[in-house]
C-alpha cells in the first residue's frame, strides 16, 4: 500500500501545557518527511475528528498517526475503517500524566514516542485474511454421552452440521447406567427422570447430525475449518472434514480395587455407586452376596478422592450422588438404615436443600476417615473410621451393603506420556514440554503430540478462570466431566457452551480471523522459508501446537491453528517469521529510532517491552493516577512477551540504550499469560542473554524481567525507578556513541 | 447456515456473566445489545481484589473482554441503563430501555478537571461506602467506559455549575434527562447477577454496629490496591493493622432463617482472603469457622494449601455470637465440636462470609420468567428468555462464564430460522 501519512497531535488533557507540540510537528515533518502534520486542542471532539476525516477524503490520507491519549481509550472515535492504518502514540497516560510538565526530559520522551510511532507505521501493512479452499463449518463431537449428545443437539439447533462419534454401539455413555439424576427443580427434593431416551430421540431425528456409533477417531489432521478426520467404524474408514471439535469423552470411575482397605473385591457386598445405579435401574435391589434385601447401607464418600495416594482432587459430584442413592433406598424402604461417612458434605447451591431433606429423613452422617471395612463374622460388614476432629476410633453397626463413592478420572488421563521428537540444537535452553498422554482419543497429527496437553491430573482444562473453554489446541473444546469434575447439570451447560465456542471458531476462522484472545485479528505469521535453518524452535515453542514439521524439519505452519501471539516470531533466530503488522524488523526499527544521547549528557535510556494486555494497561493506570516515574523509559507494547526476539536486546544495547526491562505476566503453576507460555519463554530467552552479556563483559544487570500484573500499577514507579538506579550504579552503556 | 430473521439479542447485566454472554454471542456472529445499570461494565468482579485459586486480578480478564468489545462492532452497550418493558414473543421481542442521566456526555476525556472543581463528597458505592468520593467521580480506575459520573443530588446547586464550568470539553450536561428507546431482539439473556446478603439481618453478629465486623465483599475492597486503604487490611474502627482475623462461614447461608441454600463460593472466598491477611502480615493468624469446606474439583488443591499453613486454624462449628469488648477486640463465640465446650476467641477483625442473593429476589421483572422461592430464575426452555450466571444459581466466576457461554448459544438459536 502506498502510504500517505497524516500526523496529528492533540494538545488537550494537559498535553499542550506539558509539551512543545510544535516541536513534535516539526520533528515529524523534518525527520520523517510527513507531509500533513497538524495539532488540535482536542482531537477526540467532533471538530478534531472531522479534521482527520477531511484529510482522509481530500488529501488522500490512508495512514493516520495520532499522538494523544492511550489507544485503550477513544478507540471508537478514532476508527476510520479497516482499510486505514491507524497508529496511536500514547502522549497522555504514559508521557504527560506520569512526568513533569515543561521538562526537557519529558519532551525528549514524547519525541521518542513519536519517532517510534512514525517508524512503526512505515512497517505496517493492512493484513489480508488467511483463506483456504473448502473450509468446513461442521462440528465434530467426540463422545456420545450426556455432554456430547447435548453439544451435538445444540450446535445442530443453531443450524450447524454435526458429526458425532461414539465408541460404544449405543449412544448414552454413563447415562445408560444411571437410574435418576439429582434434583434440579424446586423444591429440590426429588431426583429427576433420566433424560437419555428423549435426548437420543432428538439426536437421531435431527438430520443435521451424522452419528457414528461403534466409531473411533483414528486421525485428525489440519486445523480449524480444515480438520480432516478419519473415523473407523466396524472395520471401515470414513473421512470427514470439520471446522471445530468438541471433546466430550467423559470420565471413568476410579478403580475401586485400588482401595484395598475398603474391601472392594474382597467382599461381594462392597459395591460402587455405579453398581447401585444399575441395581435400581434394573429394579433388582439386593445384597450381591446372598440376594437378601438391603436393610442397612453405608456410603463411604471420597473413596479415592481428596486423597494424595489416589485422586488428590475432589470429584465434585459424589456427595450429591450418594445423597441421591440414599434417597433411592429410602424410597423403596423408609426404614432402611443409611450411614454416610464423609469428610465434608459438598452439596452446593440448591443441593443443600436436598441434603437438608435427607437429614430430616433420618440418615446418619458420620464425619470420619474410614480406615477399614471388615466382615462381622455373620455376613454383615463393619466400618471402622477415625473421627475427623478427635481421631477417636468409630465403629459402625453391621450393615448389609457398603457403597464406595469412587471419584472420577478423565478419559484423557490414560496412556503413556508422549515423547517429543528430538529437540533443537545442542546447548539450547530446554523449553518445558507440554504434558501429553497418548490416550488414543483424538489422534491429532500434530508435531507436538496426538492429544490436548493436560494441565493437572490429566484434565485438558485451560486453568483460565475468565476463559474456561480455552484449551491449548485451537478449535478443540473439551466439555463436560473430561474437562473438570462436574455433575450432570453442569455438564449439560458446559456442553452447550463448548458448542458455542466451536461455532464461534468456525465463524471467525472462515473469515480469516483469529479466535480468542485476539479474536478478529486478521494478521497471521508468514515464513520466509529461504532463510530457515530448520532449528525447530518455532515448532517447539508455539504454545498452541500450530506448526508441524516436514521430514527435513522445515516448519509447516497451520494458520487456522494460530492464535497470533507471535511466540514463533520471538523464537526464530533467523527472523524469518513476521506478521503484516507486527515483525522483528518493525520493533527493531522502532528501537533504532530512539534518540540516544551520548554518555556526557547523563541521560540514560531504558527500553521497556511491555505485555499489551497487562503491563501496558497498568502503565496507563499509573498515568491516570498521576504516579510519576523517570523519563528515561521508552515503552513498546508487545502482543505477548513471548514474541520478544533477542535480536531486539542486541539492537538496543548496540544502539547505546543503557538497560532493557521486560514487563510481563506471572508464569509457573498459576500462570497468567493468556498465551500460556509467553512470559515463561521470554524469561528463558533473557536468562540466555544474560549469559551472553556476562561473556561480553557487559553487565547482565542491564537486562531485567519483572512480573507485573495489571493491578500492579502502584508498584510501577518503584520498579522502573529502581531499575534506573541500578543502571546509574553500572554507569553508561559502553557501546554508547559507537 | 440457515436463513436468519432478526440476528439481534439483548443481554441484561454487564457483570462477568452478561459481559461474557454478550461478547461470546457477538464473536459467533450475533448482533448484541448489552445493558448495564451501573456506570461501568464488570459488575461485582470489578470490585474484587483477586480470583481464587490463582490469585490473579479480575481486571486482567476484564481488560481482554473490554478489548474484545472495543474490537467488535457487533456489540453495542449502554451503561446506566435498565430494561423497563418487554413485549412480543420468542424470536421477536420489543424491548424498551431507559437510560438514566449520567450528566457527563461522550465528550468526557477523563482529564479530571471536573473532579478538581467538586467540593462535596458522598459514600463511595464502588467501595461499599467505606470511603468517600467527590460529587463527580470516576467509578473506578479501570472503569469501562472511562468516563466520569455526576452525583444527581447536586443538580441545581452552585457546585454543579462550577463543575460544568471547569470542564474544558463541554462534557458536563446538567440538563440531561432519562431517555427511553426501543430495541427489537430475538432473545434475551438475563444476567443481572447477585448482591451480598444483608449481614445486618444476622443480629447476633453485630454487623452495622460493631465496626470491626465486615463482610467478605468489603474485605475485597480493603485488600485491593485501588481500594479505600490502597490495599492495606486494617481495622475499620482505628485503622490499625490486623493481627488476628476470624472468618465466619455460612453467615446467612445454609440457614433456614436466612438463606436456605449454600452460596457455593464463600468457602473458597474466605480461604483466598486468608491468604490476603497472611501475605500482608506474616505474623498474623487466621481462624475459619465452618460447617463443611466446599472446595469442589481442583479447588481442593487450594484448600489443602491454605489448610496446611500453620497460621490458619479451621474450626468446625457455627459461630454463635460476636461481642465487642471495651478493648476494641471482637469475641467470637462458638461451640467446639471436639469436646462440646463453648470457646471464645478474641479478634481484631471479623469477616462474615455472607452469601449470594440473586438480584431477582424481589420486585417485579419486566420479563415473564419463573423464579424459585429464593428468587433464582428457573430454566425456561423455549421462552426466549435465558438466565445466566448467579441469577440462576450461586456460582463462582469460571462457572458463570461457562454458563454465560451456554446462554449465548441458547440465545443465538432464536436468531436462526429453524
Amino acid at each position: 500500500m502506498e502510504k500517505k501519512i497524516g500526523f496529528y497531535v492533540c494538545s488537550g488533557c494537559g498535553i499542550g501545557e506539558a509539551l512543545d507540540v510544535n516541536a513534535l510537528l516539526d520533528l515529524a515533518n523534518s525527520e520523517f518527511q510527513v507531509p500533513l502534520c497538524r495539532s488540535h486542542e482536542c482531537l477526540c471532539q467532533t471538530e478534531g475528528v472531522d479534521l482527520i476525516k477531511s484529510d482522509i477524503e481530500k488529501e488522500g490520507v490512508n495512514t493516520v498517526v495520532i499522538a494523544a491519549c492511550s489507544p485503550r481509550v477513544m478507540y471508537d472515535v478514532f476508527d476510520f475503517g479497516l482499510d486505514k492504518v491507524v497508529e496511536r502514540i500514547n502522549l497522555r497516560e504514559q508521557v504527560v500524566w506520569s512526568h513533569p510538565a515543561g521538562d526537557e526530559d519529558t519532551q525528549m520522551l514524547a519525541e521518542d514516542q513519536v519517532r517510534m510511532g512514525l517508524t512503526k507505521v512505515k512497517e505496517i501493512e493492512p493484513p489480508d485474511p488467511f483463506q483456504a479452499e473448502e473450509m468446513s463449518k461442521d462440528i465434530l463431537v467426540v463422545g456420545g454421552g450426556l455432554a456430547g449428545m447435548t453439544a451435538a443437539r445444540e450446535a445442530a439447533r443453531a443450524g450447524y452440521g454435526v458429526v458425532l462419534v461414539e465408541k460404544e454401539p449405543e449412544l448414552g455413555g454413563y447415562l445408560r447406567t444411571v437410574y435418576k439424576l439429582p434434583p434440579e427443580n424446586p423444591p429440590y427434593e426429588t431426583p429427576e427422570e433420566n433424560p437419555l431416551e428423549k435426548l437420543v430421540k432428538e439426536i437421531r431425528e435431527d438430520n443435521r447430525i451424522k452419528i457414528y456409533t461403534s466409531g473411533r477417531v483414528t486421525s485428525i489432521a489440519g486445523g480449524p475449518c480444515l480438520f480432516d478426520v478419519k473415523i473407523s467404524q466396524n472395520g471401515t474408514e470414513i473421512a470427514e472434514r470439520v471446522g471445530a471439535i468438541v471433546l466430550a469423552t467423559g470420565v471413568i470411575p476410579y478403580d475401586a480395587s485400588k482401595l484395598e482397605n475398603l474391601g472392594y473385591g474382597k467382599y461381594a457386598d462392597v459395591v460402587t455407586m455405579v453398581q447401585v445405579e444399575e441395581m435400581f435401574k434394573a429394579g433388582d435391589v439386593k445384597r450381591p452376596s446372598n440376594g437378601a434385601p438391603v436393610s442397612s447401607v453405608a456410603f463411604i464418600l471420597c473413596a479415592g478422592s481428596r486423597d494424595p495416594e489416589h485422586l488428590p482432587y475432589c470429584s465434585s459430584s459424589c456427595c450429591v450422588e450418594a445423597l441421591k442413592q440414599a434417597s433411592y433406598f429410602k424410597e423403596i424402604n423408609p426404614d432402611v438404615t443409611v450411614y454416610i461417612f464423609y469428610k465434608d458434605i459438598r452439596a452446593v447451591g440448591n443441593y443443600e436443600l436436598f441434603y437438608k431433606k435427607l437429614q430430616k429423613d433420618g440418615l446418619f452422617f458420620v464425619r470420619g476417615n474410614v480406615t477399614s471395612v471388615d466382615d462381622d463374622g455373620s455376613g454383615g460388614l463393619i466400618i471402622s473410621a477415625e473421627d475427623f476432629l478427635t481421631q477417636a476410633p468409630i465403629t459402625s453397626e453391621s450393615v448389609d451393603l457398603v457403597v464406595l463413592a469412587t471419584g472420577m478420572v478423565p478419559t484423557t488421563a490414560f496412556g503413556e506420556p508422549y515423547r517429543q521428537p528430538q529437540a533443537g540444537q545442542e546447548g539450547e535452553v530446554e523449553i518445558p514440554a507440554d504434558a501429553i498422554l497418548v490416550s488414543n482419543i483424538l489422534n491429532l497429527q500434530y508435531r507436538q503430540g496426538p492429544e490436548i496437553p493436560a494441565l493437572k491430573y490429566g484434565f485438558p482444562d485451560s486453568h483460565f478462570i475468565c476463559f474456561p473453554y480455552e484449551s491449548r489446541r485451537t478449535g478443540i473444546y473439551p466439555a463436560g466431566s473430561v474437562r473438570a469434575p462436574m455433575d450432570y447439570a453442569r455438564a449439560v451447560d458446559d456442553a452447550v457452551g463448548a458448542a458455542l465456542k466451536a461455532i464461534q471458531c468456525v465463524e471467525l476462522t472462515s473469515k480469516g480471523m483469529a479466535v480468542h484472545p485476539r479474536a478478529g485479528d486478521m494478521s497471521y505469521p508468514q515464513f520466509f522459508m529461504q532463510r530457515c535453518t530448520q532449528c525447530k524452535r518455532c515448532t517447539e515453542e508455539c504454545p498452541f501446537g500450530a506448526i508441524n514439521e516436514d521430514e527435513k524439519a522445515n516448519p509447516l505452519p497451520n494458520p487456522t491453528r494460530c492464535r497470533r501471539c507471535g511466540v514463533c516470531m520471538g523464537a526464530c533466530p533467523e527472523r524469518i517469521i513476521s506478521f503484516k503488522n507486527y515483525s522483528v524488523g518493525m520493533i527493531g526499527n522502532m528501537i533504532k529510532a530512539i534518540n540516544v544521547p551520548d554518555e556526557y549528557e547523563e541521560k540514560p535510556r531504558i527500553l521497556v517491552l511491555a505485555c499489551e494486555n497487562d503491563a501496558y494497561p497498568a502503565l496507563d493506570m499509573a498515568g491516570l493516577r498521576r504516579l510519576q516515574y523517570n523519563a528515561w523509559v521508552r515503552i513498546i507494547p508487545l502482543r505477548c512477551l513471548g514474541s520478544m526476539n533477542i535480536v531486539w536486546i542486541a539492537d538496543a544495547l548496540s544502539k547505546g540504550i543503557d538497560g532493557i526491562i521486560l514487563l510481563g505476566c506471572r508464569h509457573g503453576d498459576d500462570y497468567q499469560c493468556h498465551f500460556i507460555k509467553g512470559s515463561e519463554l521470554a524469561n528463558i530467552r533473557m536468562s540466555k542473554i544474560k549469559e551472553t552479556l556476562d561473556r561480553l563483559a557487559l553487565e547482565s544487570d542491564r537486562v531485567r524481567v519483572e512480573e507485573v500484573s495489571i493491578a500492579d500499577y502502584y508498584k510501577l514507579p518503584q520498579i522502573l525507578d529502581g531499575f534506573a538506579e541500578r543502571l546509574a550504579e553500572l554507569g553508561p552503556n559502553p557501546y554508547k556513541g559507537f | 447456515m440457515t436463513e436468519t430473521t432478526n440476528r439481534s439479542i439483548l443481554v441484561v447485566g454487564g457483570g462477568i456473566s452478561g459481559l461474557s454472554a454478550a461478547i461470546e454471542a457477538a464473536e459467533a456472529g450475533c448482533q448484541v445489545y448489552l445493558v448495564e445499570k451501573e456506570a461501568y461494565l464488570g459488575g461485582r468482579v470489578a470490585r474484587m481484589n483477586k480470583y481464587f485459586p490463582k490469585l490473579c486480578p479480575p481486571n486482567c480478564g476484564l481488560e481482554i473482554n473490554f478489548r474484545r468489545i472495543k474490537n467488535n462492532p457487533r456489540v453495542r452497550f449502554f451503561t446506566m441503563a435498565e430494561v423497563v418493558k418487554v413485549s412480543g414473543s420468542p424470536g421477536d421481542f420489543d424491548v424498551t430501555i431507559r437510560v438514566s442521566p449520567r450528566y457527563i456526555n461522550e465528550k468526557c476525556t477523563a482529564c479530571g478537571k471536573c473532579e478538581e472543581a467538586a467540593t462535596s463528597t458522598f459514600p463511595n458505592p464502588f467501595n461499599y461506602g467505606i470511603d468517600l468520593v467527590k460529587s463527580v467521580y470516576l467509578p473506578a480506575d479501570f472503569c469501562f467506559p472511562l468516563r466520569y459520573v455526576l452525583n444527581p443530588t447536586i443538580i441545581g446547586t452552585e457546585e454543579a455549575e462550577k463543575i460544568k464550568a471547569a470542564c474544558p470539553y463541554n462534557a458536563v450536561d446538567l440538563s440531561m434527562t432519562p431517555k427511553e428507546f426501543d430495541l427489537k431482539v430475538s432473545a434475551i439473556v438475563w444476567a443481572t447477577g447477585w448482591r451480598p446478603y444483608y449481614a445486618e439481618k444476622i443480629l447476633y453478629y453485630g454487623f452495622g454496629k460493631n465496626p470491626d465486623v465486615i463482610t467478605n465483599v468489603m474485605m475485597e475492597r480493603y485488600a485491593s490496591p485501588d481500594g479505600p486503604t490502597r490495599g492495606q487490611i486494617v481495622r475499620p474502627s482505628d485503622g490499625k493493622p490486623v493481627e488476628k482475623v476470624a472468618f465466619i462461614q455460612c453467615a446467612g447461608s445454609r440457614d433456614e432463617n436466612h438463606l436456605p441454600y449454600c452460596s457455593g463460593i464463600c468457602c473458597l472466598a474466605s480461604l483466598k482472603q486468608a491468604t490476603y491477611v497472611l501475605d500482608q502480615n506474616p505474623e498474623a493468624r487466621v481462624f475459619i469457622y465452618y460447617i463443611d469446606i466446599r472446595a469442589l474439583g481442583r479447588y481442593e488443591d487450594f484448600f489443602v494449601k491454605v489448610q496446611s499453613d500453620p497460621r490458619v486454624t479451621l474450626i468446625k462449628g457455627k459461630a454463635g455470637e460476636i461481642q465487642r469488648l471495651s478493648s476494641g477486640k471482637s469475641v467470637v463465640q462458638a461451640e467446639d465440636q471436639i469436646n462440646g465446650i463453648i470457646t471464645k476467641e478474641e479478634f481484631d477483625l471479623v469477616v462474615l462470609a455472607t452469601g449470594m442473593v440473586p438480584s431477582t429476589v424481589d420486585g417485579e421483572l419486566p420479563v415473564a420468567v419463573a423464579r424459585d422461592s429464593n428468587g433464582f430464575l428457573l430454566d425456561s426452555d423455549g421462552t426466549g428468555i435465558i438466565a445466566a450466571g448467579c441469577v440462576k444459581q450461586p456460582v463462582d466466576v469460571a462457572t458463570s462464564v461457562q454458563d454465560a457461554t451456554a446462554a449465548a448459544l441458547r440465545a443465538l438459536q432464536f436468531t436462526v430460522r429453524r
